[in-house]
């Protein structure tokens, strides 16, 4: 940046300065943005002294792909795609969220009909239990264990067939819309889901054989990478690391949106069974343990879909699409539990000015937001990394990386 | 604990001064709180055992357009024991000139979760947080030019250090 100002250039000096001198007594090692621990475009530069770990400098933004700034020109309903490639194995999820703040604002939320609201919580459930299991299989490659890979990405492909037979895409899905959905669900939907669950429960059993109560697994998680409970608050952390950490937040209860007050399910936490309360083995468990109460709120939809909220022939999705998409003029923070964590948007709106004819101001309504903001689970999870990798082993950072289940797709958005 | 209580609690703490205005209608009132006292403000609301607002859920840096030339950010906290939102927002006039950034004290001595945010809001806006540890570009490369979310930035040009891009 060419600014005389060197206030602002401070910090970057002071980074540059550090690692030429850490070059001279420690090693610098880059590990990144290629490396297939990192579960995408992260870089880390890490100043390790022999194999121990001194100091870990994230650097992110290579993935970065200018959602607010696209938001900020887009109608509310044109980003909604644009959602679904923040978190890209829970995309569901994220629609979910924003949809939710455009129809709070709207103040439509009320009137969504119930079997829309029981569908989008069943795809996002069954959206949480891909991410999930994709969490736990590429941990497992990153710990030196192939198979539960493969048996997690098969299981996996069941959950993207079904997402795709009903929104026409595999993994970017553009189905939950504001007011509604785009199809109802395809006739036969209900009972191939049901189907899967009862497959997919025994299959749950032989990972926990396979994996979750391995020896060498075990070895190399329990007691590593110990989030304590302080930190992670402090950090921001939410979701499964919040949770492995001992602390029963999850937003599906705490603000009870959507039909989920109505829904029964447990939130697990992390006990510190295998070692020490909040380790990566304690996050991991808390993802085995989500996958099974997402089951239970599966099951529980297709009851609720298959019995009261039947299918009709005269039920239009779309029926609730507002006409037009003009909120009143306000700000508007809404948060809602992705597969990650606490994902937010804030939503600032307001009238769009512009000059008539004679050249005279007029504010007119508006689509498109003013400002948007987005906060993504992922972004504050990875921020902690420095802070709890300090003095480990190198091995045991890709064990931590690992358990900290990033997207960074969501990271840089 | 409503947002009149949270008031006063503060207005006792730190005088009359420190709320300079509400905003109670809408979805989520928020409090206005003047801007060079914002650490105070959040530590306060962190450690009293009666907010213990102990989460940053959100730190957005806004710009409030080239009319007013304002600048702010807005704090989302949420107190987990009380299971209760807050918004806070500050903001300040300040020129569009690249060499005097608008700046605004930095929370991250309260909240470590503030860091990766503060330095988003420096990246995309251009606000600068004094006392921040490490206030460097986090998104975009570290010589790039101006501030994409400012809503007066606009492409310089085609090339990127003497490059074209098509």
């Amino acid at each position: 940046m060419n600014i005389a100002n060197s206030k602002y250039e401070e910090a970057l000096a002071r980074y540059t300065q550090k690692i030429a001198e850490a070059s001279t007594e420690e090693m610098v090692l880059n590990m990144g943005p290629q490396h297939p621990s990192t579960h995408g475009v992260l870089r880390l530069e890490l100043i390790t002294d022999g194999e121990i770990v001194k100091e870990v400098i994230p650097h992110i933004g290579y993935l970065h792909r200018c959602f607010e700034k696209h938001a900020e020109s887009l109608t509310y309903q044109q980003t909604i795609p644009f959602t679904d490639r923040m978190d890209y194995l829970a995309s569901m999820n994220n629609s979910h969220v924003w949809v939710m703040g455009v129809e709070k604002m709207l103040g439509i939320d009320k009137d969504i009909p119930k079997r829309v609201e029981y569908i989008r919580v069943l795809v996002c459930e069954l959206n949480r239990i891909a991410s999930h299991l994709i969490a736990i299989g590429t941990y497992g490659i990153d710990i030196g264990a192939f198979t539960p890979f493969l048996w997690c990405f098969r299981d996996r492909e069941h959950i993207m067939g079904m997402l795709e037979w009903a929104s026409g895409s595999r993994m970017l899905y553009n189905y939950i819309w504001v007011g509604g959905l785009f199809y109802d669900l395809p006739v036969g939907f209900e009972e191939r889901c049901s189907e899967f669950v009862n497959y997919f429960k025994p299959k749950m059993d032989e990972l926990n054989g396979l994996l979750t109560n391995n020896q060498i697994f075990i070895q190399r998680t329990a007691n590593v990478g110990v989030l304590p409970l302080d930190v992670a608050i402090n950090y921001g952390c939410s979701g499964p690391m919040l949770r492995g950490s001992g602390l029963k937040w999850d937003l599906r209860r705490i603000d009870g949106y959507s039909v989920y007050p109505e829904i029964e399910f447990e939130v697990p936490i992390g006990k510190g069974e295998m070692g020490t309360v909040g380790d990566c083995w304690d996050r991991y468990k808390v993802r085995i343990d989500e996958i099974e109460q997402s089951l239970y709120i599966i099951e529980q939809c297709l009851d609720r879909l298959q019995k009261e909220l039947k299918r009709t022939p005269d039920f239009d999705p779309r029926a609730k699409l507002p006409k037009k998409l003009t909120p009143k003029p306000q700000d508007y923070y809404v948060r809602g539990e992705g597969a990650k964590g606490e994902l937010g948007f804030y939503f600032v709106h307001q009238k769009k000015k512009e000059f008539d004819k004679e050249g005279k101001e007029r504010y007119l309504d508006t689509e498109i937001p003013y400002r948007v903001k987005s906060r993504g689970p992922s972004f504050c999870n990875l921020s902690v990394l420095p802070a709890i990798s300090k003095g480990v082993m190198i091995a045991d950072l890709i064990a931590i990386i690992g358990s900290i289940d990033f997207v960074l797709g969501e990271v840089d958005r | 604990m409503s947002l009149e209580e949270i008031k006063t609690i503060l207005i006792h703490k730190f005088g009359e001064g420190i709320v300079i205005g509400e905003e109670p209608e809408g979805l989520q009132p928020a409090l206005l709180i003047d801007s060079d006292r914002i650490v105070e403000v959040c530590r306060e609301l962190k450690d009293n055992p009666e907010t213990y607002f102990d989460f940053l859920s959100c730190l957005s840096g806004v710009d409030y357009g080239t009319d007013e030339n304002r600048f702010g950010v807005v704090y989302h906290l949420s107190s987990i024991p009380y299971q209760k939102q807050l918004t806070l927002k500050i903001s300040k006039v300040n020129g569009r000139d690249l060499e005097e950034l608008p700046s605004f004290p930095s929370i991250s001595s309260v909240y470590q979760a503030a860091d990766w945010h503060e330095r988003e809001a420096y990246d995309m806006l251009g606000i600068y947080f004094e006392g921040h540890p490490d206030l460097r570009r986090l998104l975009l490369p570290d010589d790039w030019d101006g501030f994409p979310l400012r809503k007066d930035y606009t492409t310089t040009d085609k090339y990127y250090k003497g490059i074209k891009i098509d």
